[in-house]
């Protein structure tokens, strides 16, 4: 895709600062709130989403622990051991490849440059080596990839992408969650799922530039995370194609990201560079009103991935938005878009639109049964 | 969601104050619980980092591993924690009585206590049932030996999680989960899985709404979370320490660290150990339900089952069920839910009230009553010869058109074990339409015929109180028809778990000698 006029709008936002990187857990939380333009178009212009919250008072809780960072390189280390010899048997097991040596590419870094544009030209040249017919049993080890997000060129890391196999290739994921008897956290699981697709779309992409089918990338991938209690790595296939689709259909909205912009007034701004006297060049307040003009779509699992979490909620709850109180109770308050009229309504002060008589007349009905058998503040 | 508990997260809300759900405890609480509290390493399948433990409010014992990652100081926490919680479990195995269940009926003994452990969230459940599976598979003789507690741990914390599933059992219970089934805070559940916030809506400090409150409790600096996942900025200190007291030179330097390891894990787990205990309080001063007593032997009659299990072959839990156990035990736990409700209902107006909404049952007052009434028995036209039938009648006036309709058996959660049929309604007029919900009428009249629950009396005159009065305000619901032959029989004979008789399970060489890393 060409860049285009709206792009540079993008830029613009965001102030001489340079754009954040796309990673494909960026690329996933979308999908994780498809509906919010909020988050879409931060991410589309590259704006530090951390700084930007912290600037305007709700500094995000996140942080990785560690103990926990050093467990992951701990595990990755020990599969990637000896020439992916973990890797490789567990390709054995899991898809049937007779006992043959695999060769392995690491990626992680060309003669000595780790920079991820030298990287991705020379994961792009193996491709084209494969594509060939010469280095058929070739495993890359951390080929490095590049997807254009809104305009922007994603750099993309999947740990490793296996050797032609029954004629298909596949990605592999490596995660230091455990699998306790062949099981393991599905809330993690699924969020390897969702990277591993965007890593597919990638790899698709690059396969088409090589001259390969893109088809020759499996929709499964293998899924490599420690056995039981111990250190052994564990494989298997998952299944990848609902997340396919959802993930296309994210991409798709983000090379839109610059119209979801056209609500912002002409001075708006997320530019958190500072002047020489080392105070921002946009205040507090000019970066609330800006970030304010963009459409959000909050809901309480933003909490877990969003680092504009607790901003939104704060919003939400001054909006008296009955999603932010879960969708139990969204979904309990059809056409009804505000906790202040729920209560109205219930109470009597608010009349009910037509189209909400129904609802009324049942939380009337449910008030006056919880006053009449003894419910009340604790 | 039940739209009544919509509307008491709406209240609360407004009010900055949780509202409550029940009017009554719906949960045993054992005298002492057993308070556990968890924290597990950041990143690793099940590396216990520290607990905070005990039965007593006023002294909690803290158990830590100052080197997270040592195999033999894993195993060293789970003995420690096996010698708090063996004897709790071997205290409550001292009298026992004697009950009749089975089909044939026959005597069995059951212990008069029961084990219960207390866990700050749903989090904490799934660490104890994963400790369990990594300690009771292992052997205590031969080149892997570990003490014999820790595999009689592992055995029962695995017990305990299983119980976890049903929702009757009271044998291993998360504070949250507990807290959030009484009252409704103006937050998503989501938010009100963070232990701290939901106790703050419940019971907020003077001088400060619960939403207030709330909020100040998410601050990880004023409020370390409940466990087992810790605070990434506290794994940053600690990590420094552990670092710190693997390359200390010499004994006194290592102490040293080793205490300093011990203090900053206390400030971590004390907050959160003087929480639960508040928490068991609050729930205390909640009357308890009709139900938590029977409930609560069932888990006295499994937990004795469990144990002389453990006395006679002592065979660990696979690990995995078998298909036929885990079908059996999902039918199971669909009984015990639908079970566990209709209990609840029957307990607790309050409760009741979402079936009354969502039209299983409503509620009237007695206008007129037949209490002597008897009808000839035996139906198709033939005369029985015999005396009639005593069945007496009550009519009970009610606001709204009862939503069960004629012909349908109903009970009562005020006299369960008597039977009652909806005869006829009728629309007392005054309403402007045909509208079903007939609103401003003059309401509606239902008879109901009673059969049974008269002291076992056949006929006329029933003894005084089992039959309504009129002015009685009554519930009739189609809840809970089986509930009324409360004794769960099937329950009852299961031997040792919900789950189905036990699979002999003999641990391999390969499950003694297990990694833990
Ligand atoms: S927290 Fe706000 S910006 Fe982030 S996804 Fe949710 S609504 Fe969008």
């Amino acid at each position: 895709m060409l860049p285009q006029q709206p792009e540079d709008r993008l830029a613009r936002l965001r102030g001489p600062a340079s754009p954040e990187p796309y990673t494909a857990r960026k690329i996933t939380a979308l999908t994780a709130n498809p509906a919010c333009a909020r988050r879409a178009v931060l991410d589309a212009a590259g704006v530090d989403k951390a700084l930007l919250a912290t600037r305007i008072g709700f500094e995000p809780r996140f942080g990785q622990s560690p103990f926990a960072l050093t467990r992951g390189q701990a595990f990755e280390t020990l599969v990637a051991w000896g020439g992916y010899a973990e890797l490789v048997s567990l390709l054995r097991t899991e898809l049937a490849v007779p006992v043959t040596e695999a060769a392995v590419a690491d990626l992680t870094e060309v003669a000595g440059n780790s920079a991820p544009a030298v990287r991705a030209r020379e994961t792009q040249r193996l491709l084209e080596r494969i594509a060939a017919g010469d280095e058929d049993r070739l495993i890359l080890g951390h080929p490095m990839l590049t997807l254009d997000v809104a305009g922007r060129t994603a750099f993309l890391e999947p740990d490793a992408l296996t050797h032609r196999i029954g004629g298909r290739f596949y990605a592999v994921e490596i995660r230091s969650f455990p699998a306790i008897d062949g099981q393991a956290d599905p809330a993690r699981t699924a969020e390897a799922v969702k990277q591993a697709a965007v890593h597919v779309i990638a790899l698709r992409q690059a396969f088409h530039r090589a001259g390969l089918p893109p088809e020759a990338v499996a929709d499964e991938f293998l899924l490599i995370c420690p056995k039981d209690f111990s250190n052994r790595p564990y494989g298997r296939l998952l299944d990848l194609r609902q997340e396919l689709d959802a993930v296309e259909f994210q991409l798709g909205r983000l090379r839109r990201a610059a119209d979801l912009t056209e609500t912002l007034p002409a001075d708006a701004s997320f530019d958190l560079a500072e002047d020489s006297a080392g105070s921002p060049v946009r205040d507090a307040g000019e970066l609330d009103a800006s970030v304010g003009a963009l459409e959000a779509a909050y809901s309480p699992s933003c909490l877990s991935f969003c680092e504009m979490s607790r901003y939104c909620r704060q919003e939400a709850e001054t909006a008296g938005e009955p999603a932010r109180l879960g969708s139990g109770v969204r979904n309990d308050l059809p056409g009804i878009g505000s906790t202040r009229t729920a209560l109205g309504l219930i109470d009597g002060t608010v009349e009910p639109e037509p189209e909400q008589a129904e609802i009324a007349e049942l939380l009337r009905t449910a008030a006056r049964l919880r006053d009449l058998r003894g419910g009340g503040a604790a | 969601m039940s739209l009544l508990r919509t509307v008491a997260t709406l209240r609360a809300a407004a009010l900055g104050r949780a509202e409550r759900l029940t009017t009554v405890r719906h949960q045993q609480l054992a005298d002492p619980p057993f308070v556990f509290i968890p924290l597990a390493l950041a990143g690793e399948a099940c590396a216990p980092l520290a607990a905070m433990a005990g039965t007593d409010a006023g002294h909690p014992v803290l158990l830590t591993v100052e080197q997270p990652r040592d195999r033999t100081r894993r195993f060293r926490f789970a003995e420690q924690l096996a010698d708090l919680l063996l004897p709790y479990v071997d205290e409550c195995r001292g009298d026992s009585e004697t009950y009749e269940a089975g089909r044939p009926k026959e005597s069995r003994e059951r212990f008069t206590r029961a084990p219960q452990i207390l866990v700050p969230n749903q989090g904490g459940i799934a660490f104890t049932r994963l400790l369990g599976r990594s300690t009771r598979l292992r052997r205590t003789d031969g080149p892997y030996a570990v003490a014999p507690s820790v595999p009689t741990l592992g055995k029962w914390l695995t017990w305990a999680a299983d119980q976890a599933d049903f929702p009757g059992s009271s044998t291993l219970l998360s504070m949250t989960r507990m807290l959030g089934d009484h009252w409704a805070t103006g937050q998503s559940s989501t938010e009100d899985a963070h232990l701290a916030a939901l106790l703050a809506w419940i019971d907020p400090p003077p001088g400060m709404t619960g939403a207030q409150a709330a909020r100040l409790a998410e601050d990880p600096a004023r409020h370390p979370p409940a466990g087992p996942a810790t605070d990434p900025l506290f794994d940053r200190t600690l990590s420094e320490l552990v670092t710190a007291y693997g390359t200390a030179a010499g004994d006194r330097a290592r102490a040293a660290t080793g205490r300093a390891i011990e203090a900053e894990l206390r400030t971590q787990l004390a907050p959160t150990w003087d929480l639960m205990w508040r928490g068991i309080e609050l729930l205390r001063a909640l009357p308890p339900g009709g139900h938590v007593e029977e409930r609560w032997a069932l888990d006295r009659a499994l937990f004795t089952g469990y144990a002389s299990h453990l006395d006679e072959s002592g065979l660990p839990q696979p690990r995995r069920d078998h298909a036929a156990g885990a079908a059996r035990r999902l039918a199971r736990l669909e009984d015990a839910v639908a079970r566990y409700e209709s209990q609840r209902a029957f307990d607790d107006p309050l409760v009741m009230a979402e079936y009354e909404l969502s039209g299983e049952a409503f509620t009237g007052t007695v206008t007129a009553r037949e209490p002597d009434r008897v009808i000839e028995s035996g139906g198709g036209g033939g005369r029985g010869g015999k005396a009639g039938l005593f069945r007496p009648l009550v009519t009970l006036r009610t606001e709204q058109r009862p939503p069960i309709g004629e012909g349908e058996t109903v009970l009562s959660p005020d006299r369960p074990g008597q039977k009652a049929e909806i005869l006829t309604i009728r629309d007392l007029g005054g309403s402007d339409s045909s509208d079903s919900d007939g609103g401003a009428g003059n309401g509606f009249e239902a008879d109901i015929q009673l059969s049974g629950g008269f002291g076992g009396k056949r006929k006329p005159p029933a003894p005084p109180g089992s039959i309504p009065e009129i002015g009685e305000q009554l519930c009739y619901t189609t809840l809970g028809q089986y509930v009324a032959s409360a004794q769960l029989p099937d329950d009852a004979d299961t031997p040792w778990t919900h789950g189905g008789p036990p699979q002999p399970y003999e641990p391999t060489h390969e499950d003694a000698e297990e990694t833990w890393e």
